[in-house]
């Protein structure tokens, strides 16, 4: 089978781009940076319909995951990449005639900032999503199924904390503070999270390629929550970092959140600051999720255990000190 | 005639406007109304239209004052398949036509016919009553006979008892100035009304109660229905009233009783009432529920469907239940048997011997006393005496003059006791003068016999009719009373209340008989047997077992105060070969075994048999007892108030057991079948029974000695009894390849994992094995069908630092929740740690796990946002 995975350069989209090889199928990707993998490459804006209808052409699906990920910076960017970046895939999966398109979103479009307790994947919706992010990807899923029923089947795959070797975004901050002892818990550290070992969240999305599901969104996680305080101390210690030992109240974070966001914003930093009103709720209220309807509609169950991905990590950083 | 009335709101919340219509109808007068009716139709998609009726039949549905056809919108939604339900608003209620004049108790009967004719049912018809809707209804009910199947009640009166002027709600509400100022020129009795629920309605609910009534003028009615309420004889309506009151004594149609104890117009007397005029009629006491019925009990819709449904099939429960046709030896057999027999049936604490011939004595004359005194068969008498002889008398008089016992436990607390008692509506109260004195401030109804002699004035206070010993006296020379059927009732227990309000629980003499020979068979008692009875239910076996018995020096709610040289001299008092004890006695015995003398060791070295009964009992605890019983096998048998015993095990058994998913209660008992109702997916237990190995469910028991039936409770019953001749336990297990149960928790508390239902208790011990753990409490969080599994553990030495609130939780350390997540068997989301587990009222030793799951899911939700 022919496959195209857009976004490759990050650690998701490299890992499902490398399963889909190892499986067999002919795999190309499509990033503004050689991803440095051995397989087919177009390079290109996705957001460019010109790149991604050359890149599309002849495939038999799309898994679409490029976007960009981050709390600050202008709202355009976001439009740009997230949504027009989803418009031109949809576009070329349609004019291609391409059958599949796995659209890789994220639990928070459904997320207005209250505790999530084992729920299912709820509808996208961009005006109650908070951030930049999370509205952006609503817009954007809304447009991937809305599309859904032509000559293409769209399923909307929503993969929650996603973590692993080598990713810079939850791992990559999350140890870089702890080691300047600036990490601390928000809240009491209790609130119940699901996150995804990457090579889980792979899987998952390798196996909507072919699943028969379509028109619905899915939250894909490991199944295994865990209070957000333990997970923490479990990744600081898998990377050989002190776990945070300060906890925060979380009006206070809030507070501090809204500060940094405030400063950034002002002095046009680019950089990420240490905390975001969105990071401060995130870490405090309970977000995991209902995974029945996820593995039916799928045929997908997690390989590798939340401990046994600690235990993967450790052994990453324990290969190379510089890590 | 005016403009059509003015139609409830489309948006009332749980009112589906498809069911609303307005209706014209002329009644015999050749006047003509306008009714509104909220109706189902004859068939699904004929809501709110058509004539005629449904196949199965037509629950007609009748408000009282001042409500409307609102009351009854989830019996309109939860109506069974094949039927019609219709409620009206009464003329001048609702959203019906308003009156000129005020309408009589004849008339809304008559209207009632009008409305039921001019709608075309000619079918079947079950009637619904609420409040002054209730005898309403059964004046239709009587006048359309052939058509009527059924009717149901909930909280209303059709009679004010004898000496009774009504209730003093409506009473004062009555008085002339009173009434126009409270019910029509303002909207306060309207609003009281509603305002009576418990729990409290929402204030939508509340509004759409009161928007018919918005006006003075919309609200005339409400005060000529409280006219219309003939209290006193000579009210115009009184004739009526009377009538339909009779007739209701010759309805031999089912009847379903559905009641709000704490009603405060319709109190406990009308409904006593109601169930001498309709004796066959089912009754479910709704605990904690008002007047507005529906309302506070909205579970009320499923029953009366289920009822009408089950109504004509013509399934007799009892026919499946094992042992019906067997030979039937009387309870109090062995008591006659030995009647000149001089050595000791019952020893008191202090010493004090009665005989078996003495007791035998007592016993016949008591029960011709009370025979005399009008306790005849079906009479309850509610029993409040401490264990003594005398109480074991009363017991087996009241059985042998064919009368029901009632016992509750002090445990129970007066609240509790005062629920318990109060539902099982005593004619008699027989107790102490401290029984008597609670059974005042219980306000028990029943006349009074007290146990023993009491000063004139305290006789007077207590409203004592007579003691004991008189009606001894009163019994000496008369004819004993004819012998009681054996399939009639012979007890109301209650359930222990660990878990919400005590149930009664009914025995037939039969019942009760299989029991004692089943605790005959299974621990081999012979009349050489003598036994102490350390755990209280156990000293009224005695005289049945034909065995003697000694009650050990203990206060019956406090069986921790037992200790060890107590015990020893009840088993010397009777020369003891077998004691039952209750766990938590055990355990004071064996701390004060260094207090025994020689003698009493001597004593307590003969006694061949330990029954430990009353909850689980630690394996190292019956081993600590051999300190002390050096000779005595030990034994706990497993069982509930509605079966006991089900299983026994030995200590030897369940060492040999070894562990396992729960406690190995061991096999069911000769003549005892259990099985499981499998689990799904959601905790339910729905399964088929099944008796195959390994399979998780609820426990599910048959055999003759379990309870016919709970008292007063017709669902709670029904869904107990699903399976035919079956009592589900509510316990949760697994039966293994030998045969032995284990038992792994309680139905509400199993955790229903996406990887299926996980039993708590099996993870708990598996915690609790841990160094470093002295408690574990194994406890779902989130919706059912995908819980997350919590571990909340109490670490050995856990002292609560100054200021910290007692059962706060925390997240545990690494270390700890790393060995808690190995040991569990199940997959640990979290694991949190405590000072202490909240443990229930009743027995302070089962662990309230609903509200440690309620704790731990508001902990691991995290903050609220700011």
């Amino acid at each position: 089978m022919r496959v195209l995975v857009t976004g490759a350069s990050g650690m998701l989209g490299r890992a499902t781009a490398t399963a889909l090889a190892a499986r067999g199928d002919e795999v190309t990707v499509l990033q503004r940076r050689p991803a440095g993998l051995p397989l087919r490459e177009v390079l290109g804006d996705v957001a460019d319909p010109d790149a991604v209808g050359r890149a599309a052409r002849g495939q038999d699906a799309v898994v679409h995951l490029a976007a960009k990920v981050d709390v600050t910076g202008p709202w355009r960017e976001y439009l740009h990449a997230n949504v027009t970046g989803t418009r031109a895939v949809v576009d070329a999966c349609r004019g291609a005639g391409v059958g599949r398109l796995v659209h890789v979103s994220s639990p928070s479009v459904a997320h207005a900032g209250a505790a999530l307790v084992g729920v299912g994947a709820g509808p996208a919706d961009p005006a109650a999503a908070r951030g930049a992010y999370s509205r952006s990807k609503a817009l954007a899923e809304r447009l991937a199924l809305a599309a859904d029923g032509g000559p293409t089947a769209v399923v909307a795959v929503r993969p929650h904390l996603v973590w692993g070797p080598g990713d810079p975004q939850l791992v990559g901050r999350i140890v870089a503070r702890a080691r300047t002892g600036r990490l601390p818990v928000v809240g009491t550290g209790a609130a119940l999270v699901d996150t995804t070992w990457v090579d889980n969240a792979a899987d998952a999305l390798v196996a909507a390629v072919e699943a028969p599901v379509h028109g619905e969104a899915l939250v894909v996680s490991n199944g295994e929550p865990r209070p957000v305080g333990e997970v923490i101390a479990a990744l600081c210690r898998a990377a050989g970092a002190p776990p945070p030992r300060r906890s925060v109240p979380l009006p206070a974070a809030w507070a501090a959140g809204a500060l940094a966001e405030g400063v950034w914003a002002a002095t046009g930093r680019r950089d990420t600051p240490p905390l975001t009103r969105f990071l401060a709720g995130q870490l405090a209220t309970a977000h995991w999720f209902d995974q029945r309807r996820t593995r039916e509609a799928l045929g997908w169950a997690p390989r590798v255990p939340l401990d046994e991905g600690f235990a993967r990590l450790a052994r990453w950083y324990a290969a190379d000190p510089s890590r | 005639m005016t403009a059509a009335p003015p139609r409830p709101e489309t948006d009332l919340p749980g009112l589906d406007p498809a069911w609303s219509r307005h209706v014209p109808v002329t009644d015999r007068t050749g006047a003509t109304h306008v009714w509104h009716v909220l109706d189902t139709g004859p068939a699904t998609g004929t809501e709110g239209a058509g004539a005629g009726d449904a196949a199965a039949g037509t629950l007609l549905c009748v408000h009282g004052n001042p409500t409307w056809s609102y009351l009854w919108r989830r019996l309109l939604a939860a109506r069974p398949a094949g039927w019609r339900v219709i409620a009206p608003d009464q003329l001048g209620m609702g959203w019906s036509q308003r009156l000129d004049r005020p309408r009589t108790l004849a008339e809304r009967v008559a209207d009632l016919g009008d409305l039921s004719a001019a709608l075309g049912l000619t079918g079947p018809v079950v009637t619904v009553g609420h409040d002054w809707g209730g005898i309403v209804s059964l004046g239709w009910a009587l006048a359309h006979r052939e058509q009527l199947r059924g009717v149901v009640l909930a909280n209303t009166a059709v009679a004010m008892p004898e000496g009774d002027r009504g209730p003093a709600l409506i009473r004062m509400a009555h008085a002339p100035g009173v009434r126009s100022a409270v019910t029509v020129g303002t909207p306060v009795f309207v609003r009281a009304t509603t305002a009576l629920s418990r729990p409290p309605l929402p204030p939508a609910v509340r509004d759409a109660f009161a928007a018919p009534y918005r006006t003075a003028a919309r609200r005339r009615a409400v005060g000529d229905f409280v006219a219309d309420i003939p209290f006193a004889p000579g009210h115009p309506s009184r004739p009526v009233q009377e009538e339909i009151a009779e007739g209701v004594c010759g309805l031999d149609v089912p009847a379903l009783l559905l009641w709000g104890p704490r009603d405060p117009v319709f109190g406990e007397r009308y409904l006593t009432d109601l169930r001498g005029r309709l004796p066959h009629a089912a009754l479910h006491r709704f605990e904690g529920a008002s007047h507005l019925l529906p309302e506070d009990a909205p579970q009320y819709a499923e029953a009366v469907a289920d009822w009408v449904t089950g109504l004509g099939s013509g399934v007799d429960p009892s026919a499946s239940r094992p042992g019906i046709h067997s030979a039937h030896r009387p309870l109090w057999a062995a008591l006659e048997e030995r009647a000149g027999d001089p050595s000791p049936a019952v020893v008191e604490a202090g010493g004090r011997a009665t005989g078996w011939d003495v007791l035998a004595r007592r016993v016949a004359e008591l029960a011709a006393g009370l025979a005399a005194a009008g306790v005849g068969p079906g009479s309850r008498v509610a029993l409040l005496v401490e264990p003594s002889a005398d109480l074991t008398a009363v017991v087996y008089a009241v059985w042998r003059a064919g009368g029901v016992v009632v016992v509750a436990d002090k445990g129970l607390g007066l609240g509790g006791m005062r629920r318990a008692l109060g539902s099982a509506a005593p004619a008699v109260v027989v107790g102490s003068r401290a029984g008597l004195a609670a059974a005042r401030l219980m306000r028990l109804p029943g006349r009074r016999i007290a146990a023993g002699p009491l000063p004139v004035a305290a006789r007077r206070a207590l409203r004592v009719e007579a003691t004991l010993d008189e009606l001894a006296a009163r019994g000496r020379g008369a004819p004993p009373p004819p012998v009681a059927d054996p399939d009639a009732d012979c007890a109301v227990l209650f359930t222990s209340g660990a878990t919400g309000p005590a149930k009664g629980v009914v025995y037939t003499h039969r019942q009760a008989r299989a029991q004692l020979e089943l605790v005959r068979a299974t621990y081999r008692l012979t009349p050489a047997d003598r036994l102490v009875a350390a755990f209280a239910p156990f000293a009224l076996l005695g005289p049945g077992l034909g065995i003697g018995t000694a009650i050990p020096d203990v206060d019956v709610t406090a069986p921790g105060s037992l200790t060890a040289a107590a015990l020893a001299d009840a088993v010397a008092a009777v020369d003891a070969t077998a004691v039952f004890a209750s766990p938590a006695a055990l355990r004071r015995v064996v701390a004060t075994a260094g207090d025994l003398t020689t003698a009493q060791r001597t004593a307590l070295g003969r006694v061949r048999l330990l029954l430990s009964a009353g909850a689980p009992v630690p394996a190292a605890l019956l081993r600590a007892a051999g300190s002390v019983l050096p000779r005595a096998e030990p034994h706990t048998p497993y069982g509930m108030t509605e079966a006991l015993p089900v299983t026994d095990v030995s200590l030897a058994e369940v060492e040999a057991a070894g562990e396992g998913d729960g406690v190995c209660v061991g096999r069911p008992l000769a003549g005892v079948e259990v099985s499981v109702s499998p689990l799904d997916d959601r905790g339910r237990a729905a399964g088929p029974l099944t008796a195959e190995p390994g399979v998780l469910g609820e426990v599910c028991v048959r055999g003759a000695h379990v309870k016919d039936r709970y008292d007063a409770l017709w669902l709670t019953e029904r869904a107990a009894s699903r399976d035919p001749g079956w009592h589900r336990t509510g316990d949760v297990g697994a039966l293994d390849a030998e045969g032995r149960l284990w038992v792994a928790g309680r139905l509400p508390h199993v955790v229903t994992t996406a990887a299926g239902p996980v039993a708590p208790v099996g993870v708990e011990q598996r915690v609790e094995r841990l160094a470093g753990v002295a408690a574990c409490a194994a406890v779902g969080v989130g919706p059912a069908g995908t819980q997350a599994l919590v571990a909340v553990v109490v670490p050995s030495g856990e002292a609560r630092p100054p200021g910290r609130r007692a059962g706060r939780l925390r997240l545990a350390g690494a270390d700890l929740a790393a060995a808690v997540r190995a040991a569990a068997g199940s997959p640990v989301a979290a694991v949190l740690v405590t000072d202490r587990l909240p443990v229930d009222v009743r027995h302070q030793s089962k662990v309230d796990r609903t509200l440690v799951a309620r704790r731990a899911a508001a902990h691991l939700a995290g903050s609220r946002r700011p």
